[in-house]
């Protein structure tokens, strides 16, 4: 079988420091996206778990599945999660969340979470699509903006490309900086069509690194026009997968003249995060109200 | 609990049988010794009146809107003006419509009734275009008046006649096309229509102002329509009358159009017609669109009232104007039309902005969702300019992609995803699944 460049690392994590037997609040996000799906478990508002796989043909099993792999080698069971709210694409077909809320809001307080209460704009980049977001200092959204129906300046797109130049996804952000000099920025942004002049620019002689460079480019140079037509004010974070890529995030900031914020945290967790965090206010509300 | 309480319109049930008496007299004109004729929902319907009572139009796009909504029927008509040629980015009634006229079926049954001529008028880039097609493809005599004289706010009277002058031409055209003697006083008849119906329709959407409104925009859709259709109709007319009085009592008695209204909102242009079910959705949350610029100004004719709010244009009869002659008449039909709030912002994307801002604050709408709607370009010219302009104001705004008449770009997930966030935003939790 042929090599699937575009495949990139699953993995999970927990926190061996803490004990979520304590009696602390144990809520769960469930992010079911398009491409990729995490879980995040948190312990009194403590990053505790996650996990971050590939999402499935189907969207409950994918949920279930990324949510026990978090729980992997805790002890805990889906079971023992006081509260869990479902976001992302599949967020109605989590069949363990008490909620769903879109990814919209759960990015913007993920990212509030992880960054600090002085993040102002938030550029999620998803597999699917890419959402500007503006939100206030509790990481509550004030206005928004999608791509429209288009796989360009996606993750999906991103992988595509991996694809089609035989180099594994992770290794696209360095390579697209092994370059004489930078490139112009592929004309379309369309993934069939700059899959299209990729291959004719391969064609002319473009090594496979300076093709990169001009796609990551255009990648970059799309998602600007959408957050300038939301509005940037500082702080400005990148969520989302291609948040890892360098090739795109410092070309991005390059043309916004903006740096993003960096965090310790896992930026492709910001929605599981998030909708972890609001599965803990609602928990507490619930509970209050009984 | 319910909130308000609520009712069907009484008027329903005839708006349909009109509806449906249009589209059925248009078919078997020609059967009566009647003359059929098609042209756009803008073209001036009172010219042709003057031929006679037996003169009925179809009009394209909400014919076009109404194909739409027949998805299956729709998808062949697209592709078969594709198959002709035509690409997939031109005004999606326009490729409805003559999908229709190629496959030779008509929406509602039977063979596409060819018309004896086209009579139309041009503001947006495919009008003249759209029927000039029909006109060489049908092989019949064609007119289109050309009323791009820049915005109403700077008629003067070189730019006046410079319409009036072409309707004037029209009306020979219509007599050596028809052979047919033209009358003034069923002209005259049809521009009080004309006037008389357009006013009454923004006085029905200036009853929207009530909370809670007793009418949704999904609705309005379906009413709106007969301006669209044949603005210069006796029937018509009297029928806005009606529904006027039947509006009016329901905000006298506070009978509202949702139940659970906690959040009003306003669209703006056509909406994805094969998914009107997505304003369905939003009342799951206790939200309903009480309009939009589109359907207040598509076809209502309005004024700036005494107090300073927007209201609907005063007719000349009420005013005491004479229309006693063509020429007087024809006149008072390009002032009144030119006046359309829809045309003015093919000129100025500002203009459109100022209304909309009007209409949020005269309303009292919590937010303003845009159709950045891909099958007409026409009205979503400069939609991101007054989606800047209207967050600037600090009103909270939200847009999605989709096209009126082509379900083919339309995503009806994503716009729910993007209606949840919006809600959410809003502080709006939905009351059903």
């Amino acid at each position: 079988m042929a090599k699937e460049f575009w495949r990139w690392k699953e993995y999970n994590w927990h926190d061996e420091n803490i004990d979520p037997r304590a009696g602390g609040v144990i809520s769960g996000g469930a992010d079911v996206g398009s491409v990729s799906s995490q879980a995040v478990v948190m312990v009194d508002g403590k990053l505790y778990a996650f996990s971050s796989m590939r999402t499935g043909s189907d969207s409950p099993n994918s949920a279930l599945d990324s949510m026990n792999w978090a729980l992997e080698g805790t002890g805990l069971k889906i079971e023992d999660l006081h509260y869990v709210v479902g976001t992302g694409y599949g967020r109605v077909n989590v069949p363990f969340a008490n909620r769903a809320i879109t990814e919209i809001a759960c990015h913007a307080r993920g990212a509030n979470f992880m960054c600090g209460p002085s993040v102002r704009t938030i550029l999620d980049m998803g597999g699917q699509d890419c959402k500007a977001i503006r939100c206030d200092n509790r990481g509550k959204v004030t206005n928004f903006l999608m791509n429209d129906k288009c796989a360009a300046g996606t993750g999906r797109g991103m992988e595509v490309f991996a694809d089609l130049l035989s180099v594994s996804i992770e290794d696209v952000g360095d390579l697209s900086f092994d370059i004489d000099e930078e490139p112009p920025p592929v004309s379309s942004t369309c993934v069939v069509f700059a899959k299209s002049e990729a291959a004719g620019l391969l064609r002319q002689g473009w090594d496979k690194n300076k093709v990169l460079a001009a796609y990551s480019s255009a990648m970059a140079h799309r998602v600007v026009t959408l957050l300038e037509r939301l509005g940037i004010e500082k702080e400005f974070v990148i969520t989302g997968g291609i948040a890892k890529n360098r090739g795109v995030v410092e070309r991005l900031e390059k043309e916004l003249g903006l740096k993003g914020l960096q965090s310790d945290y896992d930026t492709q967790i910001a929605g599981a995060l998030g909708a972890a965090l609001f599965g803990k206010v609602l928990y507490e509300k619930q509970q209050a109200g009984k | 609990m319910p909130k308000y309480q609520t009712e069907p319109l009484k008027c329903w049930k005839k708006a349909k049988e009109l509806r449906d008496k249009y589209y059925l007299d248009y078919a078997t004109a020609h059967e009566r010794g009647g003359l059929r004729w098609t042209g756009g929902a803008w073209a001036f319907d009172a010219i042709p009146a003057g031929l006679g009572d037996d003169v009925y139009p179809i009009t394209g796009e909400p014919y076009a809107a109404g194909i739409a909504f027949n998805k299956p029927f729709s998808l062949r008509c697209l592709e078969e003006a594709e198959s002709k040629g035509w690409a997939r980015d031109l005004c999606a009634y326009m490729r409805n419509y003559w999908g229709s006229m190629y496959l030779d079926e008509y929406n509602t049954g039977g063979k596409y009734p060819k018309p004896d001529f086209a009579f139309q008028d041009h503001i947006c880039c495919s009008h003249a275009k759209w029927y000039q097609h029909v006109a060489e493809y049908k092989n019949i005599p064609y007119f289109c008046i050309d009323i791009s004289v820049g915005p109403y706010k700077d008629l003067n009277e070189d730019r006046l006649m410079f319409v009036v002058n072409q309707m004037h031409e029209s009306i020979e055209f219509l007599e050596k096309t028809t052979g047919r003697t033209y009358d003034d006083e069923k002209l005259i008849e049809a521009v009080k229509n004309d006037c008389r119906l357009t006013s009454v329709w923004a006085e029905i959407c200036a009853l929207n102002r009530n909370i809670p409104a007793p009418l949704d925009e999904k609705t309005m859709y379906s009413l709106y329509v007969f301006g669209t259709l044949q603005k210069a109709k006796k029937e018509f007319a009297d029928f806005y009358e009606e529904l006027r009085d039947e509006v009016q009592d329901r905000v006298d008695r506070g009978i509202a159009a949702i139940a659970n209204e906690r959040c009003r909102l306003m669209s703006d242009t056509q909406p994805p017609w094969g998914f009107l079910k997505v304003f369905r959705y939003l009342e799951g949350y206790g939200a309903l669109s009480v309009g939009s610029l589109y359907s207040f100004g598509l076809i209502g004719i309005w004024e700036d009232k005494p107090d300073g709010t927007w209201g609907p244009r005063t007719t000349p009869m009420d005013k005491g104007i004479p229309i006693d002659t063509r020429d007087q008449a024809l006149r008072i039909l390009a002032d009144w039309n030119l006046s359309k709030p829809e045309f003015q912002h093919f000129y100025d994307a500002g203009l459109k902005t100022k209304m909309m801002l009007r209409i949020v604050k005269e309303w009292k709408l919590d937010g303003v969702m845009l159709h950045m709607n891909r099958g007409c370009e026409g009205l979503s010219c400069g939609i991101s300019e007054n989606r800047l302009g209207i967050a600037e104001a600090g009103v909270p705004v939200m847009t999605f992609e989709g096209n009126m008449g082509d379900e083919r770009e339309f995503d009806e997930i994503k716009t729910r995803d993007r209606m949840d966030t919006f809600m959410e935003t809003l502080g709006l939790e939905r009351s059903e699944s």
